[in-house]
């Protein structure tokens, strides 16, 4: 354990210097220049020139790179170009909010995909099956802007039971965390189903039923636990699709959270700010892995011993 | 006789008692909260550095200027001045500052912070966009070019004289000084932020920042002390960041919103404009803005007038309008009509599709040429480069249009040979200050055609640019009417070379609940968009 622990921090470190390194020549690649962005419209020469100047711009790109290490391992992510704020302390004031939606978002979809997913197992080939698969076809396909409008249009407008937007209450966090996670309950419900019936069909489960246990023992028992494997393995790969998805849901229900930075800084070409949300997202999505890999052989036995 | 004459009476009087439209007869009332959202987060309300339309109007609130507009005109009043002179040569401008003003954080303004404020716009260290603005006050190459920390031109004889020199006649100096980034601030609330005063503000203005808890909201309210009396109106705004446009109308329509600051996003706004609140909620103002087609005169074939020319005939700009929903009406000139200077009886380039396709055959392209035309990527601008597109395939000139990131279509036309065509929606021209001169030298004179600058025609004709700085070299107050007609002439003489297809004026849209009263003008004000100052809850 402990190896695997020292041999993933490595790979996490190196992880994020290859994300730092190829987000930041991307970035400097681009033709839109930070310091004429700063300058807006009616600056002369002479203050671009300033500007570039003060940011370090005019500097070749490597030592840029360099300098910014170097204040990486300072734990110093730079100045916004925009705002004039330290960085480390914008994403520090937002990442909270995005943490509770990507908790709750996590919660819904687990909650809803398992559900789902055992009903449709148990039931397999009727029409509640047939039901639920179609549901969960429908909420995979659904973009997440078109969710999250039509939740939002039925629930907060139409209904008026959720706040239209804001932050703050448990009931701000209903819509959002929902429209982030029916995508991923759609997937879990699929993957639980398969699962539960390759588990529902092996031995020890008949022996089970044939000791006369009641169905519902048998399914969250001992047939559930052993189809949650894969879930769990899906929720550390799933962090990363929740760190897109949080820019969409953000932006529509007004969520403070760092999707709603991000969006923003590209467009103002504020480049620390994109470097940084960048690394703390690459830092949860190997987090989430590393999360994930140690948890599975607390619940299976079976990967211990491997 | 005498009949016709009591019936016409009698309908004057009717007229004259009847009431006028709703905003008109809103009686001005003190009080009153009201929420405002918009999609982007504040990005920062340092005067010296905020430059985007959204915290441009609050700035303008926190702090005050030697010089202000009277809400909803383009109209110079002093402001924290009490009054100034005017020396006959243009060089010399005396202020004597307002007695008794006082900063939100109790000191009282002196003649000292207005030098402070101005010479920490211009530091290169401050990385200011705004420092250009001054360049006409003595010293300002010796700030910028880092020899000096002090602008030579800036001289304060007493707590409440302000003195500047300037190295040339400047006619725009006194709309310099109304700027945002001509506001006075404390030197010690800069220091104490240290670094961070764009989130920690302290001015002398209307409203005083009392919350701002980042991503979510800034609450404002009123100063209390502001040294003109019954202003603002409101006592408190909250701005609500982060509001997907569409959610913003939506709760706007629902009573929890007073003004939506994005507007109405154009796939609702017939909806809106037709639902029987619609004329209640929808303000749309005139601005100083012209959207334009750029002719890259460095790139063949626009090298040649009468191509410019042609193409100017080409383009059906009242179906551009319509494309805008009807928010903009059809250019014939580089100035906008709330502009002074603008020429009323010019006509410009009538739209002639025959015309235009003999006027190419006579340059040599009677089967017209490929070319690329840039565009933004954010609606409604590709659709309205496809319009163009399509007015330009009907003279067989074959454009390919290419939408990109306004970054991206920044840095192509500020390169040399690059952008043969720009459409300039979403990124240009709207004047920092209501005096001609703003729309000429960044964007058309010689100064704005080097790399990186906003001349992405382009055009450099060193006739006019003479004639310009002898029209901003005219700062008698009393030859301000000459002035503006000499600027006018420059912009219709600009049309004969035709570095540019003028095409619309649009007027900004603002969507606000019906109890917010006032006109129009001071929700979008040509020099600040919404005027906090000015606006008003009416229950």
């Amino acid at each position: 354990m402990i190896f695997l622990l020292m041999r993933r921090l490595v790979q996490t470190a190196l992880i994020l210097l290859g994300v730092a390194a190829i987000t930041f020549l991307l970035l400097y690649a681009l033709p839109a220049d930070p310091a004429r962005m700063i300058a807006g419209r009616s600056a002369t020469a002479q203050t671009v020139a300033n500007i570039r100047h003060e940011l370090g711009l005019d500097q070749p790109l490597l030592a840029q790179f360099w300098a910014y290490l170097k204040g990486l391992t300072e734990g110093n992510l730079g100045r916004s170009y925009a705002q004039k704020t330290d960085v480390g302390a914008l994403i520090a004031a937002r990442l909270p909010a995005t943490l509770i939606l990507m908790a709750a978002g996590i919660f819904v979809e687990v909650l809803l995909g398992l559900f789902l997913g055992v009903i449709a197992a148990v039931r397999r080939g009727g029409p509640v099956d047939r039901f639920v698969m179609m549901a969960s076809f429908v909420g995979v396909s659904a973009p997440q802007f078109v969710a999250a409008l039509l939740l939002l249009y039925v629930f907060a407008v139409t209904l008026a039971w959720f706040p239209m937007s804001g932050f703050g209450t448990f009931a701000h966090v209903v819509l959002p965390a929902t429209t982030l996670g029916i995508l991923g309950a759609g997937w879990y419900a699929r993957m639980v189903r398969s699962a539960m019936i390759d588990v529902l069909n092996q031995d020890y489960v008949r022996t089970a039923r044939a000791k006369g246990l009641s169905s519902a023992r048998i399914v969250f028992r001992h047939a559930l636990p052993n189809a949650l494997l894969p879930v769990i393995a899906m929720i550390g790969i799933d962090i990363g699709q929740f760190m897109s998805g949080v820019v969409v849901v953000e932006a529509v229900y007004g969520w403070p959270g760092i999707g709603q930075l991000a969006w923003q800084a590209i467009q103002q070409v504020d480049i620390p700010i994109i470097m940084g949300v960048t690394l703390v997202s690459a830092l949860a999505i190997v987090l989430g892995n590393l999360v994930a890999d140690v948890i599975a052989p607390l619940i299976d036995p079976r990967i211990r011993a491997r | 006789m005498f009949k016709r004459w009591l019936r016409n009476s009698t309908i004057a009087m009717a007229l004259a008692f009847m009431p006028l439209p709703a905003f008109a007869q809103d009686a001005i009332k003190q009080g009153g909260d009201i929420v405002i959202t918009y999609k982007d987060d504040i990005a920062t309300l340092d005067p010296a550095i905020g430059y985007d339309w959204v915290n441009w109007s609050m700035i303008k609130s926190l702090y005050s200027r030697l010089m202000d507009y009277t809400p909803g005109t383009p109209d110079l009043i002093p402001s924290l001045a009490e009054t100034y002179e005017v020396s006959p040569d243009g060089l010399t401008y005396t202020f004597k500052l307002r007695k008794g003003v006082k900063f939100t954080n109790g000191r009282e303004v002196v003649a000292s912070d207005v030098k402070y404020s101005i010479e920490r716009a211009v530091d290169p260290k401050t990385q200011g966009p705004g420092a250009g603005f001054f360049g006409a006050i003595k010293g300002f190459d010796a700030v910028t070019g880092g020899a000096s920390t002090t602008l030579e031109g800036i001289a304060t004889p007493d707590d409440s004289t302000v003195i500047f020199t300037l190295s040339r006649p400047d006619a725009t100096f006194l709309h310099v000084l109304a700027i945002n980034f001509a506001s006075v601030v404390p030197k010690e609330a800069v220091e104490a932020a240290a670094g961070d005063f764009g989130k920690k503000p302290v001015g002398s203005g209307t409203f005083v920042l009392k919350e701002w808890t980042v991503g979510q909201r800034l609450v404002f309210e009123r100063n209390p002390d502001y040294f003109v009396k019954d202003m603002p109106h409101i006592d408190k705004f909250t701005v609500e960041v982060g509001q997907e446009p569409l959610v913003a109308l939506l709760r706007l329509q629902k009573g929890e919103v007073d003004i939506a600051g994005d507007g109405i996003p154009p796939a609702k706004f017939v909806e809106i404009k037709n639902s029987p609140e619609g004329a209640d909620i929808i303000v749309d103002g005139a601005q100083l803005h012209t959207g334009y087609i750029t002719l890259n005169t460095r790139v063949k074939p626009f090298d040649n007038v009468k191509v410019r020319q042609a193409l100017n005939m080409a383009i059906n700009k009242e179906r551009i309008t319509r494309i805008l929903n009807g928010r903009a009406t059809a250019a014939n000139q580089p100035l906008p009509p709330l502009m002074p200077g603008y020429d009323k009886s010019f006509t410009g380039y009538a739209f002639d599709v025959e015309k235009a396709k003999a006027l190419l055959a006579e340059a040599g392209f009677p089967d017209g040429f490929e070319t690329i035309l840039y565009s933004t990527n954010t609606d409604p601008q590709p659709r309205i480069a496809q319009a163009i597109q399509q007015d330009l395939a009907a003279v067989g000139v074959k454009a390919e249009v290419r939408a990109l990131a306004q970054a991206n279509v920044i840095a192509a036309g500020g390169t040399e040979g690059e952008a043969p065509m720009i459409w300039s929606g979403g990124m240009a021209w709207i004047a920092d200050f209501p005096d001609p001169s703003n729309f000429y030298g960044p964007i058309l004179g010689c100064a704005g055609a080097v790399q990186g600058g906003w001349n992405w025609s382009w055009y450099c004709n060193k006739d006019l640019d003479a004639r310009a700085i002898a029209a901003d070299s005219m700062s008698d107050p009393a030859k301000a009417t000459e002035r503006q007609a000499v600027w006018g002439k420059i912009f219709t003489d600009i049309m004969a070379d035709a570095p540019w297809i003028p095409l619309t004026n649009e007027r900004r849209v603002v969507a606000k609940s019906p109890r917010m009263g006032g006109s129009g003008d001071i929700y979008v004000d040509p020099t600040r968009v919404i005027n906090y100052d000015a606006i008003f809850v009416k229950d």
